[in-house]
């Protein structure tokens, strides 16, 4: 039996501890916010935070999340996460849409440590976040106005 | 419950909410429409103006997309469009799915329901203008006569119908189930586009928020009670076919519920997504290699190249191409140029949810790109008529042609595995990445041999190119979709000849964002360049001096000339090159500037772009998905291949070996659309042609060596 935080509540799984923490939010939390690209850490899709930093959960055996605490795309709140999402939203940044979860997640991560990320800390903290979409252009603006926001 | 978790008591209510379509559109229906996630407004109070537009009590205008959305923006586009003609307010407007319908949601450039060639907007807009103002002197009729005033004294503005004699004024919604009940004009009277309000505007999309929150729901996200997940163990030989399985490791898997055999391997079904994937893993199959493709992609080009010797198709001979060869003082300039094979790697992978009603009815939810398609498929797999079957459109996680497939293969396969249980529960039947990369349906492999002959006088005289490669079509004899943007060469030489070449390979072909563009444009584009380069012209002045014939061609790269300020200094180390194509009806200029990396590779660090699309519906949309496809061209270009190694066993499988362009790799964008009075046309495939030569062109210039392989990496490397 694994227990952990999610979203604030304490949740606990006893199926199989190889399970991903990508398939039991999905498939068992029907979190479905978190998506799925991959399955091997190379896209991003699936990024929540684990224990205040980035993670994916696509390689993160549930076993290995026992007392932790797990934020998803659903749960995600503060003033980084709501500068994100009015930055996101003010240019449009979504295409499909599909990897955006992952972005937001990896995005906000990235303002809670660097409130005010140049390109290169940019770069560096979403090129593990794959967009076939390429809304690459538009994330990084956001992510700068995001930065705007958050210093009011 | 979440919103897109079935339970059996919804779904026994939309077993019957289904049936109804079209113009009898009821209510009920969008009970359905909930599970995108992006919502449809009226709650259940919506009364049908037409198959496009519905209007709620609450003032939400709805309007029902014939195309789906998986970022290239119809939603917010069709929208625009009603809207304008309606006299809506934009923040009253809302889009959904339509049903699966080949006849009422018709694509009208196909004669069947379906979204590609980037005809969304171009084939709607006249329909979707009448549609918006036919539900507009609907609401106007029904005002009148709640009112006892003359019709033609009513105006309507940002969404208030107004009286200004009387001093009365409505919403919409307050009149809009009187409004469905008049008669509809034969003719609706629209605008003067000079006075559109909204059409040209930068309106905010529509799907934006549930795509920043978690809540917008794709095909992956639907679940419904007592779900079963299934996955199918596939090979990795095109044409390949299952010889024996041992399933008996599989089976002890925790939560593995059953084994199938199906026609394109073997199905796994269990309780959970990973206990799927842990079971295919563990199963031992034998494949049959008797019937499949086992050349490697090198062998492939060797003998793509055999057939240059071979007569071929002519696809266009004007003038008399030998003689232009053969003349005094001609020299001559010749390219052979490989293409790979290249997967759409959408971030969704393909997809289905199968639900079987008490009725004996199924429910597809699927991103579903040819809808009626992709019914008829299921139906004949399942057995079923096909008014048994409903396909629900979901959003999808991009597509760039991958959804897009003639006898739907994919939903064949998905329904083929669920056919193979007994019903009871509903599936969903998921690929991974590596059924995704090595599930063919690729860009085809192309060869072009290209010669160009000019003149003593530094004319180019003759333009002879030959293009061997797949039918996407299948087809026997000419496939235009092989040659276009050759064929139909933009600039005026008088001696050109196009040859096209058909192969047949067991690897499937399929349309990957922009067609036959993908590799003429790149053709075309680099080749001119080299041949004006050798008469020393410069790329701008001598493209334009060859395009008399072709005034809005000239346009977007004179604009794209002036954005970027071409012929001033060029920072140190860096190159341009420049590109124009025509794809689709939509001319898009583009210059780049280029350096070396550190690694040897080429860095793309700035990208101009001029497009004419005709009239500029949403300049927002038009913008993003020219920044989109430079980002999946410039990867492709640089990066990508699928390749067939020895014996023909496909080498790449996920993202780490079929690279897609990150954030850091991503050049900036500048964009300028053309003002326009003519016909709008599309928009997300024509952004990405042009990249790729104009790349080539200024990395031939930084190197002195011309791209003739691609992935420009892959020679590199080699």
């Amino acid at each position: 039996m694994v227990t952990f935080k999610l979203n604030g509540q304490e949740r606990s799984f006893d199926g199989d501890p190889e399970t991903p923490l990508l398939w039991v939010l999905r498939d068992f939390e029907k979190l479905t916010g978190t998506k799925y690209g991959c399955g091997i850490a190379q896209c991003g899709a699936c990024t929540v935070h684990m224990d205040g930093t980035t993670r994916r959960s696509c390689i993160t055996p549930v076993s290995t999340v026992d007392g932790s605490e797990i934020v998803t795309i659903e749960g995600v709140t503060g003033k980084e996460a709501d500068a994100v999402r009015k930055a996101w939203v003010a240019i449009d940044v979504p295409q499909c849409g599909y990897c955006q979860s992952g972005q937001i997640m990896s995005a906000v991560s990235l303002l809670q440590m660097t409130p005010k990320p140049t390109d290169a800390d940019i770069d560096g903290a979403m090129a593990g976040n794959i967009c076939r979409c390429a809304t690459y252009h538009r994330i990084r603006q956001a992510i700068h106005d995001a930065a705007d926001i958050l210093e009011g | 419950m979440t919103l897109h978790h079935i339970t059996s008591t919804r779904r026994s209510f939309l077993a019957g909410a289904g049936l109804i379509i079209g113009f009898s559109l009821a209510p009920k229906i969008f009970a359905a429409r909930a599970f995108e996630g992006i919502q449809a407004g009226g709650g259940e109070a919506l009364s049908t103006m037409n198959a496009f537009v519905k209007i709620g009590t609450d003032d939400t205008v709805t309007v029902l997309s014939k195309h789906i959305e998986f970022g290239q923006g119809p939603f917010t586009g069709l929208a625009t469009i009603v809207a304008e003609e309606l006299d809506a307010d934009w923040s009253q407007m809302r889009a959904v799915h339509s049903p699966a319908d080949d006849k009422i949601y018709a694509n009208l450039a196909f004669g069947l329901q379906g979204t590609g060639g980037s005809t969304s907007i171009g084939n709607s807009y006249e329909q979707l203008r009448k549609a918006g103002a036919t539900a507009r002197a609907m609401l106007v009729s029904a005002a009148a006569e709640e009112w006892g005033v003359p019709a033609s004294e009513i105006t309507v503005e940002h969404g208030r119908i107004k009286h200004a004699a009387s001093g009365k004024e409505s919403g919409f919604g307050a009149l809009a189930s009187k409004a469905a009940k008049q008669l509809p004009p034969a003719e609706p009277k629209l605008k003067d586009p000079q006075n559109f309000t909204l059409i040209g505007k930068e309106l905010p999309k529509l799907d934006t928020l549930g795509k920043t929150n978690g809540t917008a729901v794709f095909t992956l996200d639907i679940t419904a009670d007592n779900m079963l997940y299934a996955t199918v163990a596939h090979a990795v030989h095109f044409g390949a076919a299952v010889k024996s399985v041992d399933d008996a490791e599989a089976r002890k898997v925790q939560g593995v519920v059953d084994i199938r055999q199906v026609p394109q391997g073997v199905a796994v079904y269990a309780d959970n997504t990973f206990a799927a994937l842990k079971g295919r893993e563990a199963l031992k199959i034998e494949w049959d290699l008797s019937k499949a493709e086992t050349r490697s992609s090198d062998e492939l080009a060797a003998d793509y190249a055999k057939l240059f010797n071979e007569k071929g198709l002519e696809a266009t001979n004007t003038g008399n191409v030998e003689s232009a060869f053969t003349g005094n003082g001609v020299q001559t300039l010749e390219a052979e140029i490989t293409f790979p094979f290249l997967a759409h790697a959408p971030m969704e992978p393909l997809d289905a949810v199968f639900i079987k009603a008490a009725d004996g009815s199924v429910d597809i939810y699927n991103g579903a790109q040819f809808p009626g398609m992709d019914k008829n498929t299921a139906a004949k797999v399942l057995g079923l008529d096909p008014g048994k079957v409903r396909v629900n459109t979901q959003l999808a996680g991009g597509s760039f042609g991958r959804r897009a497939q003639f006898g739907s293969p994919y939903i064949q396969e998905a329904a083929a595995v669920f056919g193979a249980t007994d019903g009871s529960r509903p599936v969903k039947h998921m690929w991974t990445r590596e059924d995704d990369i090595r599930g063919g349906f690729y860009r085809p492999m192309y060869v072009h041999k290209m010669r160009g002959a000019i003149d003593p006088d530094g004319r180019i005289i003759g333009w002879d190119q030959a293009i061997v490669g797949q039918s996407i079509l299948a087809k026997a004899d000419l496939d235009e979709s092989s040659v276009e943007g050759a064929s139909n060469l933009p600039y005026v030489i008088p001696n050109l000849r196009v040859i096209s070449h058909n192969t047949t390979l067991a690897v499937p072909p399929l349309w990957w964002r922009s067609v036959g563009h993908t590799h003429t444009g790149f053709a075309v584009e680099t080749f001119v360049d080299e041949l004006l380069e050798k008469v020393n012209k410069d790329p701008v002045e001598g493209r334009l001096a060859l395009l008399t014939r072709e005034p809005r061609h000239m346009a977007t790269l004179k604009k794209v000339a002036e954005m970027a300020d071409w012929g001033s200094q060029v920072p140190e180390g860096r190159q341009r090159g420049v590109a124009v194509v025509k794809s689709f009806g939509t001319y898009v200029a583009q210059i780049v500037e280029v350096s070396v990396a550190d690694d040897g590779t080429p860095r793309v660090h700035k990208v101009w772009c001029a497009v004419d699309c005709g009239v500029a519906i949403n300049p927002n949309v038009i913008t993003a998905q020219m920044e989109g496809g430079i980002g999946y061209g410039v990867g492709a270009i640089l990066f990508d291949a699928i390749t067939l190694g020895e014996g023909g066993k496909i080498v790449q499988s996920n993202f780490h070996d079929y690279r897609s362009l990150r954030i850091n790799e991503m050049p900036a964008v500048e964009v300028a659309i053309i003002p326009s009075t003519e016909n709008p046309t599309g928009v997300g495939e024509p952004g990405v042609p042009p990249v790729g030569p104009a790349i080539a062109n200024a990395w031939r210039r930084l190197t002195n060596s011309p791209v003739r392989r691609l992935p420009i990496v892959s020679v590199l490397s080699a």
